[in-house]
């Protein structure tokens, strides 16, 4: 197999917080990413999926050097970018790029969308011929799906679908070797939601970029990712190549996510519910359950879960897991050995 | 019996564009206990089909029509009325809790002023009530946790702090605008248990107002799906999601990705974009989009065609059901013949 692009190892970051009064204020810290590693090669997606406040975004935005890690490495094609000064991280922005989970707020209301497309190849090719930059950006524009006569027209003039196809279009102008899409359907409703998968998958495939695609829901990044990764308060729970996932999960976290994912079918809906279990809600930040971060939603812990912190380990799939009783559980996904679901 | 009947709706904003209709001619009704799902993409008219009914329209919107709750009619009130019918009869939950809750007031400061201003409570017992109705919506711990204030809750709890508020004065019938949309999935499906359970717990009437499908179909009794400001579909849950008849309500439900099916290459997608409802197709306003496309889908509007209890408005045949007349064949409204204004409404006769 080729090296992997990018290499993340034992990435943390911490914000500092205050509670109380004036007078006896106390430093807090949060924990938002706790130790995470991955790996991702060109040409391939990975998935990650968490709750609200799981560390997605800061993970995002520690990857591409917009916010300072605590500790770990972030290795692209072998170098570690969290030790580059400004200047040298800034060249490297033009192979990484991100897409926003809000499509019309992350968009400049004054700028056009060709503005908005063409804007990093003003800052990065400043001696760029106009013609060559407009050409670029009516390229772009087709290839997302836009018509290029619209060039001129600004954000509220479009859907939220389409701008979101706009910021599509920005984040690939430069030829990224890398993008990570935040949440980039969470806004949108659930008929335009399938257009920007299918056509981030289209791209990705084109282009062979390497990708992160975020969410909060399962069922959003099965069609798009290779592997996905599932999070809960700043650590992974699970990283499994998606065709064993989706048939066998590993973690007991993996599974309730998956009961959470509604079904537009009333008698099957009804009868999901009565096995779904995930109840309460992700602990505060501050009070990090010791043991096992998830034993006090877990309806499968055991005493040990309570007390020893189960370590990230590979399994004989090559899947990796953060669960004591990952051997012993079978999560399997009723239905699932009929079709060839995965 | 039925609780709210809305007939001939229609909602209207002045813009400097143009006049905006945003609500052609809607109809329907709610039965006592009844969850009533209102489906549809951003931009159909959801919203302001429920504002309207409430007297909550902005400035520059107007609405006619009849909304009669318990045979009064909403629509010609005045503020003071509606405000009363708001605060004992009818209660509503918005999209965004953080918006809607004031973040320098505590919990119990803004659940018991609601009641001690509509029931006449007094503090203790309004307290007391509150407490009750966090424990009804499963908030940990009420009686601690009514002292603290908003941002101290989770997205989730502060949604479901929203249901408490509204089911305060125990009204009956609750209005919930995306009440999940803008969470997450675990927290969503919390919600739509918490529903569920009020659902069957009391005789409460509830509209759900979604654009996901997939996230009522454990709960509802009736869906009516919009498009552009007409209703397109309407029929039991049953009916809605085993055998949808209408070509966005089936594009709607194919476009739903599933963990239980057998994983496709690519999604479903409905392809293109709703309309501006300032320069809305001729004929169906749904033909830009729709697979089944037909020539006289260009030339005029489809008319409600109604088959027992449900109802879609298309020139495809209604399964093993009634075929929808031809353009021009049936009686209709007159405005619908209108050739120069291809934009004007195309509602039938008769409540969903
Ligand atoms: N600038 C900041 N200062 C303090 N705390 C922060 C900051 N940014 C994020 N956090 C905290 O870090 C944790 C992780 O936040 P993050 O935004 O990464 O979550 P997420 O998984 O992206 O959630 P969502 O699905 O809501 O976008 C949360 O507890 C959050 O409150
Ligand atoms: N104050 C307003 N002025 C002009 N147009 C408005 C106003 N409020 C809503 N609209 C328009 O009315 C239509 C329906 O809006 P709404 O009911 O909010 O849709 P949704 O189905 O997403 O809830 C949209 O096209 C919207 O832009
Ligand atoms: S380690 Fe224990 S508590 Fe944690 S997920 Fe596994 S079984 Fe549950
Ligand atoms: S009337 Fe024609 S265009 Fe409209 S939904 Fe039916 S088939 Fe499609
Ligand atoms: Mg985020
Ligand atoms: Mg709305």
């Amino acid at each position: 197999m080729t090296k992997p692009v990018l290499r993340v190892q034992d990435l943390a970051v911490r914000f500092k917080s205050f509670s109380g009064g004036l007078l006896q204020r106390k430093e807090r810290w949060i924990r938002a990413v706790d130790g995470i590693s991955f790996e991702l090669h060109s040409g391939e997606t990975l998935g990650i999926v968490g709750e609200s406040g799981s560390g997605k975004s800061t993970l995002a935005r520690a990857i591409l050097g917009l916010l300072k890690p605590s500790r770990g490495r972030v290795m692209w094609l072998g170098e570690d970018l969290t030790t580059l000064d400004e200047e040298a991280m800034r060249q490297r922005r033009k192979e990484l790029q991100i897409v926003f989970q809000d499509p019309v707020a992350s968009l400049n209301p004054r700028m056009t969308a060709g503005d908005i497309i063409a804007e990093p190849l003003w800052t990065f090719y400043p001696n760029m011929a106009r013609l060559q930059v407009e050409e670029r950006t009516r390229g772009m524009m087709k290839m997302v799906g836009l018509l290029p006569n619209q060039i001129n027209r600004y954000p509220h003039e479009f859907s939220g679908g389409q701008c979101q196809r706009i910021g599509i279009a920005r984040s690939l102008v430069l030829n990224p070797r890398l993008v990570i899409c935040d949440e980039p359907v969470s806004a949108l409703d659930v008929s335009i939601q399938a257009q920007i998968i299918n056509l981030l998958k289209d791209l990705q495939k084109k282009l062979g970029i390497a990708l992160i695609f975020i969410a909060h829901d399962l069922s959003v990044v099965r069609h798009i990712s290779d592997r996905v990764m599932v999070m809960y308060m700043g650590q992974a729970m699970e990283v499994s190549q998606k065709t064993d996932l989706y048939l066998r999960p590993l973690h007991p976290y993996t599974n309730a996510l998956m009961k959470s994912v509604a079904i537009p079918d009333p008698k099957l809906a009804r009868q999901a519910r009565q096995d779904s279990w995930l109840t309460g809600d992700m602990p505060s930040p501050y009070m990090r359950p010791k043991g096992c971060i998830f034993h006090d939603r877990c309806p499968y812990r055991v005493k040990r879960c309570e007390a020893d912190v189960p370590a990230l380990r590979r399994m004989e799939s090559g899947d990796w897991v953060a669960c004591h009783r990952a051997e012993d559980l079978d999560l399997s996904i009723q239905g699932a050995s009929t079709g060839s679901l995965g | 019996m039925t609780l709210l009947e809305v007939s001939g709706l229609e909602v209207h904003f002045d813009t400097p564009e143009g006049v905006v209709k945003a609500v052609n001619g809607i109809d329907f009704a709610v039965q006592e206990g009844e969850t009533l799902a209102i489906v549809g993409e951003s931009g159909a008219g959801k919203s302001q089909l429920v504002m309207a009914i409430m007297g909550l329209l902005a400035e520059n919107g107007g609405a006619s029509g009849k909304a009669e709750f318990r045979g009064r009619d909403l629509m010609q009130m005045t503020p003071k009325e509606l405000n009363s019918v708001r605060g004992r009869n009818i209660a509503m939950i918005f999209q965004d809790p953080m918006t809607s809750l004031n973040p320098y007031l505590t919990i119990e400061k803004q659940m018991t002023e609601v009641v001690m201003h509509h029931q006449g409570l007094r503090r203790e017992e309004a307290r007391g009530h509150a407490v009750e109705m966090l424990r009804a919506v499963r908030i940990p711990d009420p009686e601690e946790r009514i002292r603290q204030y908003p941002h101290e809750y989770s997205g989730g709890m502060r949604q479901r702090v929203m249901i408490a508020m509204g089911l305060l004065c125990q009204p009956d019938l609750l209005i919930a605008d995306e009440p999940s949309t803008a969470l997450d999935v675990t927290i969503q499906s919390q919600i739509t248990q918490l529903v569920g359970e009020l659902r069957e717990k009391t005789n409460m009437s509830i509209i759900l107002i979604t654009h996901d499908l997939a996230a009522v179909a454990e709960i509802c009794d009736r869906v009516i799906v919009m498009y552009a400001g007409v209703a397109v579909e309407c029929g039991s849950a049953e009916d809605i999601f085993y055998r949808p008849q209408h070509p966005y309500t089936r594009g709607l439900l194919a476009s739903v990705p599933r963990l239980d099916r057998v994983l496709d290459d690519d999604l479903h997608a409905i392809p293109g974009n709703p309309p501006n409802l300032l320069e809305l197709p001729s004929g169906c306003r749904f033909r830009d989009r729709c697979s089944e496309v037909m020539d006289k889908c260009v030339k005029k509007p489809p008319v409600w065609v109604s088959d027992g209890g449900r109802m879609s408005r298309c020139f495809l045949p209604m399964e093993g059901g009634k075929v929808a007349p031809e353009p021009g064949s049936q009686k209709e409204p007159s405005n619908h013949l209108d050739e120069a204004n291809p934009a004007s409404p195309a509602d039938g006769e008769g409540a969903v």
